[in-house]
């Protein structure tokens, strides 16, 4: 087990900068998530941590030793990818021991391991079969086991779950985390699944255009995002983001969303915005589940407004209403019993105790802690 | 509203669609007539060859129904089998194609490794290229070679021409790049992934090669070797030039100099001969086929 390291990693496909620059550190036994956009560099970032891609600039240490022209199998990874990967021509314990095999480990030690891993994978059963017996979520567990009997450094998985239907890729992402406990050799794991992100990471790495935009706990994120890019990216329904000016009176500061339309800036938020620049174009950014049906006890911070709802989306728990406020659409989640038709005008509120505002040009969370 | 002025306006056509399974059954007799007419348009000329060999001279040049047998004999069969000639060239004919697909095979799947997976400079231009060489027709390289073969005797002192070896250089190069070109193709079918797993899991390219590649495509290294030994056991045009003494000849080439005198065919010795020399090619193709198992990469990734 070891610790990743990278240091202004830079990767150029002629002309085109895939990974732009970027600095991680990954501590010992932790699990990050490199997530973003298809595209963003992320994958690219873990091939050249696995030694599949030449960086272009930069180091890249694991272990404190760095790696940049250490030939991936010397470089003592794991890896799981998307489709697979397993050997055809070979049985399940025959793919799990193959790295070992190589390397003549003796037999016995060899059968153990094989043993162990499959136990912990739940898959003893499937031991003698070949790939083609088994099913995606089978095979998927197979190439974990090919991971772990190697007892890495580290784990390198990408995109692990994609190939999967949505109701095993819940599974396997516990089957995932619950290894990861048992194990704990430090893993990087890339996904474009910002669900997949949240639930597994110790700290998530949110990628776009080859940049880092954001490195923090799954909390960090959610609550506190730098740019405009994690607000939009981290969470379903995506946060709403609505053009607005701060405005002061005395004290006091309002945002202007409309002509007729202004929030006061709860107390607790006052502090952070009293130095944002006046009249400035900028964007109020909401998520969903604080646009809420009307209360009657209005609580502090949390303000009424009138809205016709455009469309209502039930989904049993909860229902998604979307309104359009200038021009932007924007999402709201009430309670299913609740009065909200389609078409028909709604009292919502917004809770401003947990509102962003981001400098409409370049998408920077303003007052940020 | 164009629907229902649609609906008024001509009368509804009802399309009969034939159930799944009655397609099929057409579909199936259609596929069976023609497989039958296929297969008596080319059984015909070896069942032809088969008549001719069981005949006696006598029986071949009377004019009866060529297509049956009246006296079935074996004296063909027993004359070639005992002649030490007939089996001479049978064995020059077997080491040449054995040699020829081992060379090959051992040319020809490293470089197709290489040319599909290690992407170096200049390695798509020459995968191009080795497929360019193979459009080349024979019959235009015989001369050069010739001539390249008998100034190295020249010059060396080393006698190629008239030697059956000499085919052994010959052949790989109609071989080498046909079997190189199927190669390539077998092994892009491979998912990336699996050499990258392979390499993460601490191969050599060596072992990604022998235990991955060759394994996994085992069906076209089959194909490839059917056809390297195809070429070498049937080509008729080098071994014609290029080997002239009778110790030295290949079966294709020493049934005709050796079963033609002059003008005067011995059709049943001739149909004979090729009906043994088409035997080790068929056999061949029987065992192989059970090995050309077409889905052998199926489970490797998602499929």
């Amino acid at each position: 087990m070891a610790e990743v390291n990278l240091r202004k990693v830079v990767k150029r496909y002629d002309d085109v900068e895939a990974v732009r620059g970027i600095d991680l550190d990954i501590a010992d036994e932790e699990f990050v998530v490199l997530v973003g956009p298809s595209g963003c560099g992320k994958s690219t970032t873990l091939r050249m941590i696995a030694g599949l891609e030449d960086i272009s600039d930069g180091d890249i240490m694991i272990g404190g030793d760095v790696v940049n022209d250490v030939p991936p199998k010397d470089r003592d990874i794991a890896m799981v990818f998307q489709n697979y990967a397993l050997y055809p021509h070979m049985t399940v314990a025959e793919n799990m021991s193959f790295g070992l095999r190589l390397k003549h480990y003796p037999k016995a030690e060899i059968k153990a391991r094989v043993t162990e891993a499959a136990r912990l994978l739940d898959i003893t059963d499937l031991i003698d079969r070949k790939p083609k017996q088994l099913s995606g979520g089978q095979r998927q567990r197979v190439a974990m086991g090919r991971a772990i009997v190697r007892n890495p450094k580290v784990f390198l998985f990408d995109e692990p779950l994609s190939n999967l239907d949505a109701k095993l890729r819940v599974q396997m992402r516990i089957e995932i985390k619950k290894v990861h406990q048992k194990v704990r050799t430090t893993t990087v794991y890339v996904t474009h699944d910002q669900v997949e992100a949240m639930t597994l990471a110790d700290r998530v790495v949110v990628m776009n255009k080859g940049r880092i935009e954001q490195i923090g706990t799954p909390g960090e994120l959610y609550h506190n995002p730098a740019t405009r890019f994690v607000a939009g990216f981290i969470g379903s329904p995506a946060m709403n983001f609505m053009p607005c000016r701060l405005e002061q009176a005395g004290d006091k500061l309002s945002i202007r969303l409309t002509d007729r339309l202004t929030f006061p800036v709860p107390p607790i938020r006052t502090a952070r915005y009293k130095n944002i620049p006046r009249n400035e174009p900028l964007l109020l950014g909401v998520r969903p589940e604080h646009i809420t049906e009307a209360r009657p006890h209005a609580e502090p911070g949390v303000e009424a407004f009138d809205a016709v709802l455009d469309v209502t989306e039930p989904m049993g728990m909860e229902t998604l209403v979307y309104f359009t406020l200038e021009g932007a659409q924007i999402c709201g989640r009430v309670n299913p019993n609740a009065a909200a038709h389609d078409g028909a005008p709604m009292r919502l509120a917004v809770d401003l105790n947990n509102m962003h505002l981001l400098n409409e040009a370049n998408g920077v969370v303003l007052g940020r802690p | 509203m164009s629907a229902v002025t649609i609906d008024k306006g001509g009368p509804r056509r009802k399309v009969k669609y034939g159930s799944m399974s009655r397609d099929r059954t057409w579909a199936l007799r259609w596929s069976y007539f023609f497989l039958v007419l296929f297969a008596i348009f080319s059984l015909t000329p070896p069942f032809y060859m088969l008549i001719t060999s069981l005949k006696s001279s006598g029986e071949i040049s009377a004019a009866i129904n060529p297509w049956w047998v009246f006296h079935p004999t074996l004296s063909n069969y027993q004359e070639l089998l005992g002649s030490n000639q007939y089996l001479r060239f049978f064995l020059n004919s077997a080491m040449v194609s054995i040699f020829v697909v081992t060379i090959t095979m051992l040319i020809s799947v490293p470089a197709a490794f290489a040319l599909s997976r290690m992407k170096f400079w200049g390695s798509a231009v020459l995968a191009t290229g080795v497929f360019l060489t193979y459009l080349i027709p024979d019959s235009l390289l015989f001369i050069p070679l010739f001539k390249m073969f008998a100034k190295l005797g020249e010059l060396t002192g080393i006698q190629l021409i008239n030697r059956w070896y000499v085919l052994l250089f010959i052949y790989p190069t109609l071989t080498v790049p046909f079997c190189t070109w199927i190669m390539i193709g077998y092994f892009a079918s491979i998912p990336k992934e699996l050499d990258e797993a392979a390499i993460i899991d601490g191969a050599s390219w060596l072992q990604t090669l022998t235990r991955i590649f060759i394994p996994v495509a085992l069906p076209g290294l089959i194909a490839a070797t059917i056809f390297a030994f195809t070429v070498s056991w049937a080509q008729f045009l080098y071994p014609l030039v290029f080997t002239t003494s009778t110790d030295q000849l290949v079966l294709p080439v020493g049934i005709i100099t050796t079963l033609v005198k002059g003008d005067v065919f011995n059709w049943g010795q001739i149909m004979t001969g090729a009906l043994l020399g088409a035997a080790p090619p068929l056999i061949i193709y029987a065992f192989l086929m059970d090995y050309y198992i077409a889905g052998l990469t199926a489970g490797a990734t998602k499929g």
